[in-house]
């Protein structure tokens, strides 16, 4: 009998090219994607006088400082600049651009699965911490910093040393109005920021295996907030049937040998984690972060935390975040008003995203202006050919190009000192969607129904009586 | 990057937990090319009240020639930004010390030759309490994995390739190249075994 093994294991063998006695493996990765941010990376390619060693595998997109409005003309030289710096470096290495006219541009997290460059057993390198999103397909993926990107753009492989493995399991059903996002913040809640830090986090269990490829790409990419390395979902018939057919996915006999060579991707009966934790996901309420970190969150059912009340090494952290919020110990989170909403990330941008939101604002209207950003071009078309746009138009948001956007601001799309914002972004860190702004981060369905009251409320109430 | 074994310089104290990618250094400043230096980026909004007047009750504004940081828990989470390092090297920073550090950012840290070094919480609170407001002399082995700060004798955890990779300053990129015959044989084989593994043609 062999010894039972792990997802991770299984992947971290089919790419090992070398281990060193200290134990640090070199990695092949299969796929590399790049984005306006890479530009330290390239200096550093440039200053050697090296190339990229596999252009074919290399792929490049304008995210991070894409503008959602008039593109035609972008006003800020700085971003013109991170913009022409990547076609640049795109042209000189010959990587394939998903540039700001392309049918299929993108955040590079929903455009690398929606093109089929993400797969089940790859393993995928990108200079954003959010890479682990395409652990939703079974695959090794990870965020590298830009000395690492460049080492990847050099050799077309990066060194690791293995993480120990943990597991989450989810049983049970979800709750309406209950969706990956809450799931996510619930477990980094009740774990904290670093819960799963230094670790590869495998997601099962009945609730997991019950979400749509969105869904898990939601939670895979919140993983990186509990401080894990990689978070992943073994594949089954849901990946499978998101794969297949897509641009870049294989076809023919690689298909057939991919079906193969991706059904032995599974953790084994009695592989051993280092760590196993549990949740009943009918436990699991709407939640809202009312902190600066993303494990200050709470059903919003709940009170805003009394500092007090929490242990010592929670307690400071919790007092500057409510002075930072701007909110009272002890006052129901239900109510706090709102001067805006955001819908849109790698994190909560896709189409099922979008039809969460658009299913709490049909023929209501928003008190508060917003931003509806989609997750690619893509999603914007078919989101327009399902109607949703005019969902969100009527209800006076407003319907915008595909970027990071607001989750990050790099762009311009910032919210304004002081002002309070419900977003189906990642990271309620201070300052992150603008100087002094305060954010709270919650599913897409939550900003939505955030937008019709003005203010933190739940969105179950809202969902009565409207099909799931 | 060069390599270091001992760092004599002057510690002060940053006494917060999870000081995020995002705080180390705002996204604002992130498309300034390393030449221009990120040292005055550091910490940028936390250092600066809303008028943009440097904060009088931050030790690291107090004080000039800091090279060692004392933090709390999980510093550097967040995202990948390598500038966060960038804006700590250029600052003059040798080392951060602290019980947890962000995954990304460690490493990050150690391709800058920036020492991240862990130690116990009840060390890192007593050493926290002891700089208080002010700088203290210190001396930062890397062989020993000694912190020697104020008589006291702290000892550090740090990967030991890491440590080894501190010392000698190596780069990467130069280290892989040995390894090229060994790359080539790989992708050799995954591209007969696994050519799935390869983007199909678009149509």
């Amino acid at each position: 009998m062999s010894t039972p093994l792990t997802l991770l294991d299984k992947l971290w063998a089919a790419h090992e090219i070398v281990t060193r006695q200290d134990g640090v493996s070199l990695l092949w990765v299969d796929r590399h994607l790049v984005h306006e941010g890479s530009h330290h990376a390239f200096a550093k390619l440039a200053a050697r006088s090296a190339h990229v060693a596999a252009p074919e595998l290399t792929f490049a997109v304008v995210d991070h400082y894409a503008p959602t409005r008039n593109r035609a003309h972008i006003a800020d030289p700085q971003i013109a600049r991170m913009i022409d710096t990547l076609r640049a470096n795109a042209a000189t290495h010959g990587l394939r651009l998903f540039d700001l006219g392309d049918p299929a541009q993108g955040i590079v997290h929903v455009i690398g699965p929606e093109q089929g460059l993400t797969l089940p057993g790859l393993l995928i390198n990108c200079g954003d911490s959010h890479t682990s999103t395409h652990g939703a397909f079974g695959a090794l993926a990870f965020g590298i910093g830009a000395t690492e990107v460049a080492h990847v753009l050099a050799t077309q492989t990066i060194w690791q040393k293995k993480p120990p493995a943990m597991r989450i399991t989810v049983d049970g059903a979800l709750g309406a109005g209950v969706s990956a996002k809450d799931i996510a913040l619930n477990w980094i809640a009740k774990l904290g920021t670093d819960g799963a830090r230094g670790h590869a986090l495998e997601y099962t269990g009945s609730a997991i295996r019950g979400l749509s490829m969105e869904g898990r790409m939601t939670l895979c990419n919140l993983s990186i907030e509990g401080g894990a390395r990689f978070g992943m979902i073994a594949p089954d018939e849901t990946t499978l049937a998101y794969v297949e057919g897509r641009p870049h996915a294989p076809r023919g006999r690689d298909w057939d040998a991919a079906l193969t060579a991706w059904s032995d991707l599974t953790t084994d009966d009695d592989a051993e984690f280092v760590r196993d934790v549990h949740f009943d996901a009918s436990d699991i309420s709407p939640t809202v972060t009312w902190g600066t970190s993303p494990e200050q969150a709470l059903p919003v059912t709940a009170m805003v935390p009394d500092p007090g009340q929490l242990t010592d090494d929670k307690a400071d952290a919790a007092r500057a975040a409510l002075d930072y919020m701007g909110l009272v110990a002890g006052r129901p989170l239900a109510g706090t008003q709102v001067d805006q909403v955001f819908i849109g990330s790698c994190t909560n941008g896709r189409i099922e995203d979008l039809r969460a939101a658009a299913a709490v604002l049909a023929g209501r209207q928003a008190k508060v202006p917003g931003i509806v950003s989609p997750g690619s071009a893509l999603i914007k078309a078919q989101a327009e050919a399902e109607g949703l746009d005019k969902v969100f138009t009527d209800a006076g948001l407003d319907w915008v190009a595909s970027g990071c956007s607001m989750c990050v601001g790099m762009n311009g799309d910032l919210v304004a000192e002081g002002k309070r914002c419900a977003s189906s972004t990642n990271r309620n860190f201070r300052g992150r969607q603008g100087r002094g702004a305060r954010t709270h981060l919650m599913s897409p369905a939550m900003v939505a129904a955030a937008a019709v009251a003005g203010a933190l409320t739940d969105v179950r109430p809202l969902l009565q009586g409207r099909p799931a | 990057m060069g390599g270091w074994t001992q760092h004599n310089g002057q510690a002060i104290a940053l006494p917060l937990a999870n000081v995020d990618t995002d705080q180390l250094i705002p996204a604002r400043f992130m498309s300034v090319p390393r030449a221009d230096g990120y040292g005055n980026f550091l910490l940028h909004d936390l250092r600066r009240d809303a008028q943009g007047t440097l904060r009088s009750d931050l030790p690291l504004n107090a004080h000039s020639g800091a090279s060692v940081l004392v933090a709390g828990r999980n510093f550097g989470s967040g995202s990948s930004r390598e500038a966060a390092v960038y804006a700590l090297v250029d600052a003059g920073f040798h080392a951060v010390i602290a019980p947890s550090f962000g995954d990304i950012f460690a490493s990050n840290a150690v391709n800058n030759g920036l020492l991240p070094a862990r130690i116990e919480d009840a060390a890192c609170e007593a050493l926290l309490a002891q700089l208080g407001a002010g700088m203290l002399p210190v001396t930062v082995d890397l062989h020993a994995s000694t912190i020697a700060i104020n008589g006291t004798i702290l000892t550090f955890a740090l990967e030991e390739s890491w440590r080894i990779k501190l010392i000698n300053g190596w780069d990467d990129i130069d280290l892989t190249q040995q390894y090229t015959p060994d790359i080539s044989r790989y992708k050799d084989n995954r591209s007969q075994t696994a050519s799935w593994a390869w983007p199909a043609a678009a149509d």
